[in-house]
């Protein structure tokens, strides 16, 4: 993990002194390595972008969860489940091209995008965090007179931690893959590396952008399953 | 003092609870006993009304139950239940704080309550304070649950087959605990069980239980003499009659003058130990320590209504 992180920080420092790597995937003499936009600014923002959808989902989708499982929002659970599953089954691309007319070229349509993407996950993870906990740690919260607001606060979303903190880690690594098709309609991702490859047949491109996208994916899947042996240890 | 009076829960319109009068004096313990499904749960549930009651009233100490929010009336009542219940995610201190921190004590009050009750369950407080639950065996986590409900002095306390999920060695050691730190607190309890012996044992008045009817509410003594119905019999099962009111008495109570040879028995063995080991050293009488004998004749006339 430690060795990938480094040579993905040296890599993005000075991408031009691995030109020897990419090299012999030219052709013709073409560039190995892509220099139009700094590889590190494209990375920043594409991790920007990432960044702000995850939040945006992993909010909404904690909201959700937790009024669907409320006795008041529990007749909402069934609209809830069909927005989240039509978010993740109705593909981006589509939502890009529906979104592009009505907010214009730029990093807003791809955000749309990851975010309803990504709001599954955490939604379902959410709701069987908050609904598989145990009847007697239940009955005890309520036998000891914690109010609704104090039993979700100090017992069940505690408890659930470790559940959500995996829906957020599909939901951040299927958002990091995917926010590469955001260069298709103009907002500032790694995927531009890859088109550009694609379009002056240049394999040493894609290949680049592909595994600055994928080393980061591996990071942030290890992060999230360390987050939640932290958050699960306690309780053994 | 708690006062259920005509307390009725039905579910679909079917009585689970049915009109059920009943008394418990402060300082005292009532045992609801009965088979499986007879709705001693629901009855006690309905106490700290995690269960609202279809008609009927509960009142502790002459306030009536029903004029209090039922979160503020659970933080006056003990709660405990089988397999304890304890919060996983929370060390054994925070557990047995989670009450008085409801009630907004102050830190250093807290601090000495915890330390306190844990030495009452015989705990060492610095070793057992900032432990998880998980890292404490059977025994230990059902002590902290009964302390995590005795935490903010609670007058009354309810438990739910609390000593369910303990084997019986740790159990009897439990139950002896249990009945020692009740009458060291004064505490008013409430205890649910499905086993008649642990009833007698622990019960200052047993109230047996049936298709949500209160058959009989007296004390054991009077429960083993005198069922009210063939349930209540059936339920103390006749070939343990003579040995349940054996075990009611303690051996210096009928401590006669007289002469006998070998070990003495301690005072408070009950004459259901007294008979034990007449039966097992082959003698018709027994010394008891500080004077006096007790003879199996003695024992025979006691085994018997
Ligand atoms: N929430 C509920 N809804 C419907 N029936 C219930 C409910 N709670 C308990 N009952 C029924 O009430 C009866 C008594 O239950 P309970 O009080 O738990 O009995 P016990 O504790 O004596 O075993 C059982 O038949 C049970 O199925
Ligand atoms: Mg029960």
């Amino acid at each position: 993990m430690a060795a990938a992180g480094l040579f993905l920080l040296a890599f993005l420092a000075s991408p031009g002194s691995f030109s020897w790597l990419f090299a012999p995937m030219t052709r013709n003499g073409a560039p190995a390595i892509y220099t139009q936009t700094p590889l590190w600014s494209l990375t920043l923002s594409h991790l920007t972008l990432v960044a702000v959808a995850v939040a945006a989902s992993t909010l909404v989708a904690l909201v959700l969860g937790v009024l669907v499982t409320r006795p008041s929002g529990r007749e909402f659970l069934p609209l809830a489940r069909t927005i989240t599953s039509v978010g993740q089954t109705f593909p981006p691309v589509a939502v890009l091209a529906l979104a592009v007319p009505v907010m214009g070229f730029g990093a807003g349509p791809t955000l749309v995008a990851l975010f309803l993407y990504g709001l599954l996950p955490v939604f379902e993870n959410t709701l069987a965090g908050l609904t598989n906990q145990p009847a007697q740690i239940r009955e005890a919260a309520r036998g000891m007179g914690l109010t609704p607001a104090q039993r979700l606060w100090q017992v069940d979303l505690p408890l659930a931690l470790p559940v959500i903190l995996t829906g957020m880690r599909l939901t951040a690594v299927i958002s990091l893959g995917t926010a590469t098709i955001g260069s298709t309609v103009a907002a500032r991702t790694l995927g531009e590396v890859i088109i550009a490859g694609l379009l002056s047949s240049n394999t040493a491109f894609v290949l680049q952008g592909g595994m600055v996208v994928g080393i980061i994916a591996v990071m942030i899947h290890e992060g999230f399953q360390a987050l939640a042996r932290l958050a699960s240890r306690r309780t053994g | 003092m708690i006062q259920i009076q005509h307390l009725t829960k039905r579910y679909d319109g079917k009585p689970v609870v049915d009109d059920v009068s009943l008394t418990v004096e402060r300082g005292q313990i009532a045992a609801l006993v009965g088979t499986s499904g007879s709705g001693k749960t629901t009855l006690l549930r309905m106490i700290n009304r995690l269960v609202m009651p279809t008609s009927g009233h509960v009142l502790i100490d002459g306030q009536d139950t029903g004029g209090i929010a039922p979160h503020l009336l659970r933080r006056r009542i003990g709660y405990a239940i089988q397999g304890h219940g304890l919060f996983p995610h929370r060390t054994v201190g925070q557990n047995i704080a989670t009450v008085p921190r409801l009630l907004r004590w102050p830190a250093d009050e807290i601090r000495a309550r915890v330390d306190e009750l844990l030495t009452l369950f015989q705990l060492d407080p610095d070793a057992f304070r900032d432990r998880m639950p998980h890292e404490l065996s059977g025994g230990q986590q059902q002590r902290i649950g009964v302390a995590r409900a005795l935490a903010a002095k609670p007058d009354v306390l309810l438990m739910d087959e609390p000593f369910g999920a303990l084997d019986p060695v740790i159990r009897a050691k439990a139950q002896a605990d249990l009945r020692q730190i009740q009458r060291q607190l004064g505490t008013t309890l409430v205890l649910v069980t499905h086993d008649m012996t642990e009833a007698i044992l622990l019960g200052d008045q047993i109230a047996v239980m049936d298709q949500g009817r209160l058959l009989q509410y007296a004390p054991p003594a009077e429960i083993l003499r005198a069922p009210a119905t063939p349930f209540v019999e059936a339920l103390i099962g006749p070939d343990m009659r003579p040995f349940h009111l054996l075990s009611l008495t303690p051996a210096f109570r009928i401590a006669t003058e007289g002469h006998a040879t070998g070990t003495p028995i301690p005072r408070d063995a009950t004459l259901r130990d007294a008979l034990a080991e007449c039966l097992w050293s082959g003698r018709d009488a027994l010394p008891v320590e500080g004077g006096g004998v007790v003879t199996l004749t003695a024992l025979r006339e006691r085994a018997a209504p």
